[in-house]
């Protein structure tokens, strides 16, 4: 239930004197209250909860995040370099794709799959 | 989707892991508040990727599981009645009440309606005007401006066969009673990204300043978790106790205002218990003296309400992260998500249901992990060198 999703609006429209609209979920289209979002235009994605628009995301801000953990691969080889190692190794280091130790290891030979997404609402 | 898969790239999880585990010099043990966010945690099993000694504690953020027994009860004595349609989210259904659960009840033939929002419930009022509609308003902050602004709905299209039976949590408030405990091992929370859209963050800065605890504004995808944990670390090593928000592209300092501005329309703050916890001052929400006529309680006189926990149910002790499922004797045995004993079994964002679902601590060995790989997405652009915040 506490489970928001983004979607983006395909529509928007005056339903008794609330604002409404329909949101694309990659391809799932549902009703959504943009109430509390009046800013909200055709093309704009929101996360939605129980119906509503609570957030419109931030482009901008969606991609530099992907930015910032794209680059810290670098980073991370660079401070090594100079550092000393933590608390313990790391259980995961390979950047190469070579199967690693640990919970995002992909066993070898098994086609990645895209299963029930994460944190997905049923 | 766009905004979900980007999130789940398993080479930048592995460079999140990488730089948590380089950061990290000493044992330190966080909280992640919400259940989507246990739930994302345990299915990939990031907690078991982290460096050892850094341990994540699963918070008391699932409002299926927090509402407490008295309300649960209520709901079913109210969806009873013959003159009612009880309508709910649909994880409440199957929580148990002391006797039976909505279930249960719609089976022997009361009528029990799921919807997804509360307006669906308003709907249901309006093509039914010789029924008495029942709304189970619960949850956290993210529900609260959808509960509110039915409850408003109503009140301007004077739709009075609908009322709602309230029970709504907030956040902060129990943050605040687990810091006080003092059993607490808290060292750092990762706040529930979608409650603070609604709400901001300010509420959270005297929080961190009082009990210099770092505070994340933290998403549920994977690589948000992963971002989140290493930004709380990273405080804690450096001995800052700060609010920083990781979920950048959804939430912004103050919230989204009009919600606000509606939830106190119609809702005041006020005591509420919590299951398993027990009632903590200023924790909820209750309607306000001008909706009163919406108030379910108020409406149908449900009589006393005795209730009845299950006694081998440690529910309270996993809600405040004092045990794990693993440490319940009926976990996977006697209580199971087709047969749930307690409410943290009940809903995916429940701490025992996340890990039943993982096939935690299930037939003997632990079972392999990974088992679903994140989808294969490029990030959208790389590059760029920017600071990491």
């Amino acid at each position: 239930m506490c489970l928001g999703i983004p979607g983006r609006v395909i529509e928007i429209r005056d339903d008794a004197g609330l604002p409404m609209g329909k949101v694309d979920f990659g391809g799932v289209r549902k009703d959504a209250c943009l109430a509390y979002i009046p800013e909200v235009q055709i093309g704009d994605y929101v996360i939605i909860h129980v119906g509503f628009a609570i957030s419109r995301v931030d482009e901008e801000e969606a991609l530099k995040t992907l930015e910032i953990l794209a680059t810290m691969g670098d980073m991370v080889r660079a401070e090594l370099a100079t550092m000393g190692p933590g608390m313990d190794e790391p259980a995961v280091v390979s950047d190469d794709g070579t199967p690693v130790e640990g919970a995002f290891a992909v066993s070898p030979g098994a086609a990645p799959t895209s299963g029930p997404a994460p944190g997905a609402p049923a | 989707m766009k905004y979900l898969d980007e999130y789940r790239d398993p080479v930048l999880a592995k460079k999140l892991i990488a730089e948590i585990h380089r950061v990290t010099t000493r044992p330190w043990t966080l909280m992640e508040v919400c259940g989507g966010q246990t739930h994302t945690i345990v299915k990939q099993g990031i907690d078991e990727a982290l460096p050892e000694g850094v341990r994540m504690i699963h918070g008391p953020g699932c409002p299926v599981c927090v509402t407490p027994l008295e309300q649960v009860d209520k709901a079913l004595a109210i969806a009873a009645r013959p003159d009612v349609i009880f309508t709910s989210y649909g994880d409440m259904l199957r929580v148990p009440g002391s006797s039976t659960d909505l279930l249960a009840l719609k089976a022997r033939g009361a009528d029990v309606r799921i919807v997804y929002s509360p307006l669906d419930a308003l709907k249901i009022a309006i093509a039914n005007p010789d029924r008495q509609i029942v709304f189970f308003a619960v949850g956290f902050e993210t529900t609260a401006p959808a509960n509110a602004m039915a409850v408003a709905e109503a009140a301007r299209r004077g739709i009075d066969n609908f009322s709602v039976l309230v029970s709504h949590v907030l956040v902060p408030p129990a943050m605040t009673a687990l810091l006080d405990s003092p059993n607490n091992r808290v060292q750092a929370f990762l706040a529930a990204g979608h409650v603070c859209a609604v709400m901001g963050w300010t509420e959270y800065e005297p929080i961190a300043a009082k009990y210099r605890v770092p505070i994340v504004v933290t998403g549920f995808e994977p690589l948000d978790l992963l971002e989140g944990i290493l930004m709380a670390i990273r405080q804690l090593e450096d001995g800052r106790a700060e609010v920083e928000n990781q979920y950048v592209r959804a939430v912004k300092r103050e919230g989204v205002p009009l919600a606000q501005r509606q939830i106190f329309e119609v809702f005041e703050v006020g005591e509420r218990k919590w299951r398993g916890v027990g009632a903590i001052p200023e924790s909820g929400y209750r309607l306000r003296e001008a909706y009163a006529r919406f108030d379910a309680e108020l409406k149908f006189d449900v009589g006393e309400i005795r209730t009845n926990e299950h006694p081998s149910c440690i529910a309270g002790a996993i809600l405040t992260g004092e045990k794990l499922p693993l440490d319940c004797t009926a976990y996977g045995t006697l209580c199971t998500p087709q047969k749930p004993l307690g409410a943290p079994m009940v809903s995916s964002e429940g701490t025992c249901a996340a890990f039943f679902s993982a096939g935690r601590g299930l037939g003997g060995a632990r079972s392999p992990l990974p088992v679903v790989p994140f989808p294969q997405v490029a990030p959208s652009s790389a590059g760029g060198a920017k600071a990491p915040r």
